[in-house]
């Protein structure tokens, strides 16, 4: 697989595309994050593009009838095959064009889905439009929960907070397991292209959508969605939030190209969770405790991204270091055998 | 007539779906489907058919990428069984109401529990007010020519609706029988090439599959009705111009032996070849029995089922599932409730038989008639339907 | 006969296009969400940079460039979230109160 990165032209921070392919008059809650990385993501592909859009928040709030905030084709059909549908798209534009029949069939698909409609009723669809390697880009809009049914937990609400299905109680402390590693497993299909973003850093996420549209093959990429609605936080700190959870490494930047990882922001200085948990009420109930548990977490994965990220270096200088090491070998063989030869001659 | 070779039905249809020239195909495995979408990816595989033959991972996926390729503009065929065709439940409605056409063939099989890979109806029953178009077959030639006509029926403008063709599992998908197959050049211009006004396109953005709020649901529902009730005609006429080319006619109620019958006989698919055997016994002891088969399913073909049945005193409807906590099966619902506004109408009886790959045989039927007989001058059974071949003890 | 005009519907079914599809793209514009606002931003294009992040902060696509190149928010869609006050650098946009 070669990757078009050489060709790759990232935007100008200054002369953004003017084209909005997401109107205006949608209706998102005040303060989404989700609708602002849908936008986002959309805005860097253009008017030259198709969605294909799970049941879910982006769906409802963008297409009640008779109104659509789509100027570009998009289509909804269900929950859970959001992946299917998408790669059923792809397959009839490529044979199409195959046949003659259209002109073109490098116009990209962002099929688009919500965490639930990812990582939970969706997973075996995309599992099987990544395994088949069908040329889109699949967009998982992370808020952590069904805020569509009415916040309900789902395999990506993070430990501790609280959701109408996983309240905090007597015998609770809100959610109980860890954050599913969604981009872990769409890394295991062996995917050209896997990447994490987040709509505070927006000219991050635009590029990264561009690149995923440049690659030949499935791009997977895993937008972090504040909610103010279901994460109980004022609408206005959504982008503020976004911009925590990097900088206190709840949520890394990163992007797994081949295989490899490379984290995009190495965070030095990291603030405590603290001051991301403390933004949103879903996580007001935990106890000094649970927040020790949720900072060792988030610890041990950014670790873990460090360690992977730093493989591809170590891989590169171990495969220079072994060839040094056999030619020094050689060199020194080789000057024991003259010298035996030396030495056998003088006898 | 031409000569017909003898083949597997499913290889016949195979062959129908590549002469119709498809741009995609998603399956998944299932028996007895199988044998079908094998060697289509066989034709794929060897160059002789231009498509994209894609392996899903359920058939929950299969009819989910047919929409989206449908939506993409593509010619699409897909089939299907049982499980498979009871997971793509919720995906078959929306097809529909998309204003999709794609052909799907159901290989009829029971469904579970307990599991059984053999044939009933029940997969398709389940399926009845999906709206798309349903039709059944009795011979391999029909299952060949079945799907021929569908993709003329799908692709006509005034139509653009999904079809299912069923050909019932084993008892006709496996068998092998005598079929003609067109050479490509004869069936000439009765497949139009596909078409559709409405599809993904950057240069028309759409929305497609907008949310339904109840003041547009009801007005949604209808067109897709409309559409599905209007299609009888194209229908018709896909049959009439099929007779007219190549001498073969089909309606969507047939008839064999009915002139003066009192007794009829209903069924729907291959059975009604064992029916015949058991009406030609009874016609040759004297009895005015006949047997009339459903092809067209739905839409239902109200007149005409109204018309075929005009002069009988007894229907006995074959019914090849079982409508649990219900008072018959679903044909024979079908069947009364199309009959009970009419001034005189048949007494009619449903018997439920062949569940889950039971065999059917003409013995069935005779007994059958016999117990219409005896329901019409002593009274109806106590549970309004009567399941045969049952095992007390 | 006359259609009947049933006033709970928005569309007779005859005019439905194919599929229920919508044809007309960007139709939300007719769908002023602006009225769903507590509270409305004002920008001050004294201390406006013009960097523009209050514009692609905006999830309503409500922030629009003036002739001056400065920002403004378009009132028909600004639903008062106050992301724009949140993140402008340099505290050019204050929330106030909607009056009645």
């Amino acid at each position: 697989m070669k990757i078009a990165l050489e060709s790759f032209e990232k935007f100008d921070p200054q002369h953004l595309p003017e084209f909005e392919p997401l109107a205006p008059g949608h209706r998102a809650c005040q303060g989404c994050g989700e609708v602002l990385a849908l936008r986002l993501a959309a805005k860097a592909l253009g008017r030259e593009m198709m969605v294909i859009s799970a049941t879910g928040c982006m769906e409802i709030i963008s297409s009640a009838y008779p109104q659509t905030a789509w100027r570009v084709p998009w289509l909804h059909v269900a929950f859970e095959n959001t992946a299917a549908v998408a790669s059923g798209v792809e397959a009839a534009l490529r044979i199409m064009k195959e046949k003659g029949k259209i002109a073109r069939d490098d116009i990209p698909i962002l099929a688009v889905a919500g965490d639930g409609g990812t990582a939970d009723i969706g997973l075996q669809a995309l599992s099987g439009a990544l395994e088949r390697g069908h040329n889109f880009i699949y967009l998982c809009l992370d808020n952590e929960a069904y805020m569509n049914t009415g916040i309900q937990r789902s395999s990506l609400t993070p430990y501790g907070a609280a959701t109408t299905t996983s309240p905090p109680g007597k015998l609770s402390m809100g959610e109980s397991h860890f954050k599913k590693d969604m981009p872990a497993i769409a890394v295991a299909h062996k995917i050209p292209y896997v990447a994490t973003v987040n709509p505070a850093f927006y000219l991050d996420l635009m590029n990264k959508v561009k690149k995923a549209s440049l690659i030949k093959g499935p791009a997977y990429i895993h937008a972090f969605s504040p909610c103010p609605t279901g994460w109980r936080h004022e609408g206005r700190y959504a982008v503020k939030i976004a911009r925590l959870a990097v900088q206190t490494r709840v949520f890394p930047l990163y992007e797994v190209i081949n295989g490899k990882y490379f984290l995009n922001r190495k965070i030095s200085k990291p603030k405590p969770v603290r001051e991301y948990l403390k933004l949103q009420r879903r996580f007001a109930h935990l106890t000094e405790e649970d927040i020790e548990i949720i900072q060792e977490n988030v610890n041990n994965e950014y670790d873990r991204l460090l360690r992977l990220s730093q493989a591809v270096d170590l891989e590169s200088k171990l495969t220079t270091s072994f060839q040094e090491y056999i030619d020094q070998l050689k060199l020194q063989m080789d000057e024991a055998y003259q010298k035996l030869r030396a030495e056998f001659q003088h006898t | 007539m031409p000569t017909r070779t003898p083949m597997e039905v499913s290889i016949a249809v195979a062959k129908a779906v590549q002469q119709a020239d498809v741009d995609v195909i998603a399956a998944y495995p299932i028996t007895p489907q199988t044998h079908i979408v094998e060697h289509l990816s066989e034709l794929v595989a060897n160059g002789e058919l231009q498509a994209h033959f894609m392996n899903v991972e359920s058939e929950h996926s299969a009819i989910s990428a047919m929409v989206g390729a449908a939506a993409a503009g593509a010619s699409t065929f897909t089939a299907t069984s049982s499980q498979g065709l009871a997971l793509m439940h919720e995906i078959l409605f929306i097809a529909a109401s998309l204003r999709l056409p794609i052909v799907m063939v159901v290989a009829n099989r029971a469904l579970s529990g307990p599991i059984s890979i053999w044939n009933d109806h029940s997969d398709i029953m389940a399926e009845r007010d999906i709206g798309w178009i349903q039709v059944f077959c009795e011979t391999g030639q029909e299952a060949y020519d079945a799907i021929l006509h569908a993709f003329r029926v799908v692709r006509d403008p005034n139509v653009v609706l999904p079809m299912v063709v069923n050909i019932d599992g084993f008892n006709l998908t496996h068998v092998i029988e005598p079929i003609y197959l067109f050479e490509q050049e004869e069936l000439g211009d009765y497949l139009p090439e596909h078409r559709q006004s409405l599809k993904l396109d950057i240069d028309h953005p759409i929305t497609m599959g907008p949310v339904g709020i109840p003041e547009v649901y009801t007005e949604a529902k209808k067109q897709v009705e409309d559409a599905l009730i209007n299609s009888k005609q194209v229908i018709l006429a896909a049959w009439q111009e099929f007779g007219r080319r190549f001498g073969r006619a089909y309606a969507p109620i047939e008839t064999y032996r009915v002139e003066d019958a009192q007794i009829l006989l209903m069924t729907m698919g291959v059975i009604s070849r064992t029916a015949m055997g058991a009406v030609d016994r009874l016609r040759d002891a004297g009895k005015p029995v006949g047997l009339i088969r459903c092809r067209l399913w739905r839409p239902f073909p109200l007149p005409e089922f109204r018309e075929a049945v005009r002069q009988a005193s007894i229907i006995a409807v074959i019914d090849r599932h079982i409508s649990l906590g219900a008072h018959s099966g679903p044909v024979g619902q079908e069947v009364r409730s199309a009959l009970y506004t009419l001034p005189n109408r048949p007494q009619v009886f449903d018997f439920v038989l062949g569940l889950g790959g039971r065999d059917v045989t003409v013995h069935d039927f005779l007994e059958i008639v016999e117990l219409a007989e005896q329901y019409a001058t002593q009274g109806p059974p106590e549970s309004e339907y009567t399941l045969i071949g049952l095992r007390e003890v | 006969m006359a259609e009947k005009v049933e006033k709970r519907a928005i569309i007779g079914w005859r005019n439905l296009a194919l599929g229920c599809a919508i044809l007309e793209p960007g139709s939300s514009m007719h769908l002023l969400t602006g009225t769903w606002r507590l509270q409305r931003p004002v920008v001050d294009p004294e201390k406006c940079n013009q960097c523009g992040l209050c514009h692609i902060y905006c999830p309503d696509l409500a922030m629009t460039k003036t002739a001056a190149g400065t920002y403004e928010p378009d009132l028909n869609y600004c639903k008062g979230c106050g992301i724009c006050a949140e993140e402008c650098p340099k505290d050019a946009i204050t929330l106030v109160e909607e009056k009645e």
